[in-house]
């Protein structure tokens, strides 16, 4: 037996108010058909009494205090999943719209999923190979890890996520399969259009499941996207041993649905008008990434956002750093100056990378490699601010050597095409040219053996004809 | 009975009952979900649920307990990993999967194994508070030493049980307590939020070490004192406390992740089975207690997870252990407060927080210190806190109140973690007020010229913060060549010095005396250059040598058992200088 609740006590918003309601579970899941003969999704926020509040997906445009006849579902917002999901687009809240029909289910989850117990994750240790110089070496992507870009409008941050999909080798030889899982929050459409044309040209469309949310999409919907698409991703994942690369954009977007939410259920806001529970409510994604104990597959996210005036410390980004595995920060400047992928080197970082790299990962000299050119690149900052303060004539030699060093880094290592896929051992040699370019007492991240094994001054002077 | 009136995320209400004490525990709904009442009024109790409230219908049960939220104090909990609510991981996962659902019951301790236990005591005895009853080998470290509850003030022993094997629960004595009999079993329960009572606090004079350089030497930590690590994204506070964790000297770390990555805490369970304590012999996890409400575990038990922490870390103080808890990161449990000061309408101070943050956090701080226990030995308790300020910027309110409650501030710099000079402890914003208590150990018992070394290494450091300023506007070149030496030994400190790689088998963990010697070999380099140059050695002779950067290395380059090298190094320096003025003095 359901119960029809006709009508509603007030809209506000994207929140409708019911009356006089009874045996209804927290979090619940209800069906609000209108005059009309349409329906729309809601989900029960606050229970008081015989008082209960819901968010109603669609919006609430339309509906008035006499024209909704509500139904209750007894259980939470649930998606349908099966492996015939593959190559298909679901809407934000996970109905297919591509015209292809209904999915047949076999099995429904709980979009919210369940905290994974720390006990049975296992520790993420495989590195992918995405073939981008200044990621595979400096910003190591681990398989199993969140690593986040941070973009700001207009920046590359798509065509980088397009090509870590195409060449990155997150399957291994045995036969596990690679799948994608793609969430658009609140993008324009173009973009949208843009992932997907590009899937279909790399040939993985049939390894891709879509879920968007368009800007003018509803809000609340697009608070549902991410867990939906986690969700199909976990699925795939730890029940059909597969490979899922999430990608989920723009996560600014969704923040500020949640923050348009809050206020209008009335909250207390925190930083910038954010509700006060937006670190507990993006970990809730963020943390969905990983790997289980005893199962073959795993889910790396790549979650994208476009800070807010290319601002690091606007809470979306902080709280993002906070909760991910490492960062990988877009910068406007050397975009400017036409390098692509214009990965900020400085601040971009990955925190797994330490257990996935050296030997039997990568090479034994990773680890010092990159080290040395991190804090080389550091010291080019330096050497640059006083240039501008001095002039370059006055450097002494020593700044001279490494406003030279920052130049070549800068165009023969983080510049790299489009479909140029390196591999580690190119990227790594290369570095290594770089680093000769420098004395060898500069050198103070690497230990001896290493130095005279991959030292070479003359081959850097050939390679970059100097 | 008592019904749910209202329900929003983890708060629910409770209307017309008088029958709920404050901080009372409580079971919620049919799936009996642990709660806890934090407002009671004439009309409405409001209680916060530690688990997920999804499918809570309006109408459902609340039970009460009678008693506040309480941890169970017993042998077990060594090697253990809890969640925020002391429920063990591991049990949980064996009930529920991977996956933690909600409302499962498990012990806090395994009730079924049988543990060897020694009694302490004989009939007839009288027995207070705080008194050693029995004791039984917890872990092969950790000796569990059982004591009377502080809630019993003294009692006549009246029945012993044989030494033997026995469980948890199992009674072990019996005690005539005023014509009341108590029975003893190996178990306890203490209020997570009530401090354990102590005989009387004593200053914190002894060093806990840690063989990190930069804390050791220069913003060194007693053992019962605070500290607090705050840094943005990135700058290590989780690799720092790592370390701390794997190698300071306390007997027992207790290591709460609240609500921290779950990779994390798989790594730290991971890396600390496998590492070998060097003092023992034993793997790490045998003196390590893990707590871990990672940030998409319920935010109400992200609360309670500091408190569990320190009451466990206070238990074993008062068996007169040494202490030491990291709390990684207080900034996720202020923000648990505030999210729950939000859905209970409160008005809200700085930022959204609540105006008791500060009161709360003091509370915290203070469960730290070197006391005198009240079975009459020594134990103490060490807090380090981790501090995540939004936006990196040390002046959000979590950094700035506790600051106002430490002692010892170890400020992360963005900048040197960009460098990738790690730890990124800034030097000229980090202080810690204990040095000067500590001074007498370090002189007494690594040299007594210890604190004499670590001022000079810190007014080179300053000089160097000052000149930089110039080196910054003008360029390195216009310096004399005095301060050229000073700066490039600057450059020593900082790299041979400061910067330790703990992934190097020898630089992970440096003693004291290797740290004392590394001061006295640069200071000894920076002397000698700077009497070279008054005799007329050119600068690039002496940068040469090729000295400046062999005491870079020294770090790598003498291992930590042989000291010994060092006066190698001293005598081959003293003579490639010798020659240089000599030959100066030729010229």
């Amino acid at each position: 037996m359901a119960i029809k609740y006709i009508g509603l006590s007030e809209i506000n918003g994207p929140l409708v108010m019911l009356d006089k309601v009874s045996g209804i579970s927290y979090d619940e899941i209800a069906k609000i058909k209108l005059a009309d003969g349409t329906q729309r999704l809601a989900r029960v926020v606050e229970l008081s009494g015989d008082k209960a509040v819901l968010q109603v997906f669609e919006g609430t445009k339309g509906l008035s205090l006499t024209n909704t006849e509500t139904q209750f579902r007894g259980r939470p917002m649930e998606l349908a999943l099966s492996t015939e999901m593959l190559g298909r687009v679901f809407s934000g809240s996970g109905r297919p719209i591509d015209g292809l029909g209904e999915i047949f289910p076999h099995k429904f989850a709980d979009i919210n999923g369940k905290p994974l117990n720390p006990v049975h994750r296992t520790y993420p240790r495989n590195y992918i190979n995405t073939g981008i110089s200044s990621i595979d070496a400096l910003v190591t992507l681990i398989r199993g890890q969140k690593l986040p870009i941070f973009s700001g409008s207009g920046l590359s941050h798509n065509k980088l996520a397009v090509q870590i999909v195409r060449q990155a080798r997150i399957a291994e030889e045995n036969g596990q399969e690679f799948a994608v899982v793609f969430g658009a929050m609140g993008v324009q459409n173009d973009v949208a259009e843009y992932f997907r044309r590009s899937f279909e040209e790399t040939g993985v469309l049939q390894r891709v499941v879509m879920f968007l949310n368009l800007s003018n999409d509803p809000i609340i919907e697009r608070i549902l996207t991410p867990r939906c698409a986690l969700t199909a991703a976990e699925y795939l994942a730890f029940e059909h041993n597969m490979h899922i690369l999430v990608i989920l954009t723009d996560i600014t977007s969704y923040a500020e649905a949640l923050r348009e939410f809050s206020s209008s259920k009335g909250e207390i806001p925190g930083r910038k008008g954010y509700p006060g529970y937006l670190y507990s409510d993006l970990a809730s994604l963020y943390e969905r990434a990983g790997i289980v104990e005893g199962k073959q597959g795993s889910v790396t996210q790549i979650p994208i956002l476009t800070m807010p005036n290319d601002d690091i410390t606007h809470p979306v980004p902080d709280l993002t750093g906070y909760i991910t595995e490492g960062q990988i920060v877009l910068d406007r400047g050397l975009d400017q100056t036409g390098i692509y992928p214009p990965v900020s080197v400085l601040p971009s970082l990955s925190r797994l990378m330490k257990d996935g790299i050296g030997e039997g990962y990568t090479r034994e000299d990773h680890s010092s490699v990159s080290n040395q050119l991190f804090a080389s690149y550091a010291k080019v900052q330096d050497a640059r601010a006083l240039a501008s303060v001095i002039g370059e004539e006055e450097l002494s030699a020593g700044d001279k050597s490494y406003l030279k060093f920052g130049e070549l880094f800068e165009k023969h290592f983080l510049t790299q095409s489009f479909d140029e896929n390196r591999t580690i051992d190119e990227t790594l040699d290369l570095g290594w040219s770089l680093l000769s370019t420098l004395p060898k007492s500069e050198l103070d991240r690497i230990d001896e053996e290493h130095i005279s094994r991959f030292y070479d001054e003359q081959k850097a002077k050939e390679r970059f004809s100097l | 009975m008592n019904t749910i009136f209202s329900i929003n995320g983890p708060v629910v209400k409770v209307r017309d009952t008088k029958d709920f004490q404050m901080l009372e525990m409580v079971y919620v709904g049919k799936r009996r979900l642990i709660g806890e009442v934090i407002g009671v009024t004439s009309e409405c109790t409001t209680i916060q649920v530690y688990e997920g409230t999804s499918g809570l219908t309006v109408g459902e049960p609340v039970e009460t307990t009678g008693s506040p939220m309480s941890a169970t104090l017993a042998p077990g909990i060594i090697s253990n990993i809890f969640d925020g609510i002391e429920r063990p991981l591991r049990a949980l996962g064996q009930k529920t999967g991977a996956f933690i659902e909600d409302g499962t019951e498990v012990d806090a301790v395994d009730t079924q194994k049988l543990y060897d236990v020694t009694m302490k005591i004989k009939v007839g005895d009288t027995l207070r508070a705080g008194q050693i009853y029995a004791t039984c080998p917890e872990t092969e470290l950790i000796e569990h030493r059982c004591m009377l509850s502080p809630f019993i003030k003294e009692g006549v022993v009246t029945y012993v049980a044989e030494n033997g094997k026995y469980k948890v629960n199992d009674v072990v004595a019996k005690l005539d307590c005023d014509g009341d009999e108590v029975s003893l079993t190996l178990c306890q329960k203490w209020p997570i939020r009530t401090p354990r009572p102590i005989a009387k606090r004593l200053s914190a004079n002894k060093p806990l070490i840690t063989g990190q350089r930069i804390i050791d030497t220069v913003v060194p930590v007693a053992k019962g004192g605070t500290a607090a690590i705050p840094g943005g994204f990135g700058t290590g506070k989780t690799m720092t406390q790592h370390q701390l964790a794997k190698w300071c000297d306390a007997d027992i770390i207790v290591y709460i992740g609240c609500g921290e990555r779950g990779n994390e805490m798989t790594q730290v369970l991971e890396e600390f089975s496998e590492l070998i304590d060097p003092k023992t012999q034993r793997p790490l996890t045998d003196r390590t207690v893990l707590i871990a409400n990672t940030s998409n575990m319920p935010v109400a038990a992200r609360e309670a997870s500091i408190y569990t922490g320190i009451t466990l870390a206070e238990y074993y103080r008062d068996m007169g252990y040494h202490i030491a808890i990291m709390a990684d990161s207080t900034s996720r449990w202020a923000e648990a407060l505030r999210e729950i000061s939000g859905r209970l309408e409160e008005m809200p101070a700085e930022e959204g927080f609540p105006a008791y943050l500060p009161s709360r956090l003091s509370e915290f701080y203070e469960r730290a210190g070197y006391v005198n226990t009240l079975g009459g030995s020594e134990g103490s308790v060490t807090i380090i806190g981790a501090v995540s300020p939004q936006g990196s910027d040390f002046s959000e309110p979590v950094t700035q109140n506790t600051k106002r409650f430490v002692r010892c501030f170890w400020a992360l710099d963005k900048s040197l973690a960009y460098a990738r000079h790690y730890p990124a402890i800034n030097w000229t914003m980090s202080y810690s007020e204990y040095s000067d208590d500590l001074s007498q150990y370090y002189n007494e018992n690594v040299a007594p010229d210890f604190m004499k070394l670590r001022q000079g290494i810190s007014n080179i450091l300053h000089e160097e913060t000052n000149l930089m300023e110039i080196v910054k506007l003008m360029g390195s070149d216009v310096l004399p060549d005095d301060q050229k030496i000073l700066i490039e030994t600057a450059r020593v400190v900082r790299v041979g010095f400061l910067q330790q790689n703990a992934y190097h088998k020898d630089d992970t963990y440096v003693p004291l005396n290797k740290q004392y010697l590394m001061m006295k070999a640069i200071l000894s380099l920076f002397k000698k250059s700077k009497n070279a140059l008054s005799k007329g050695v050119p600068m690039s002779s002496i940068i040469e040598t090729g000295w400046f950067e062999k005491l870079i290395k020294v770090k790598y380059d003498i291992p930590n058992d042989k000291p010994s090298m060092f006066e190698d190094y001293e005598a081959d320096m003293t003579a490639d200088f010798e020659k240089l003025v000599s030959l100066a003095e030729k010229a």
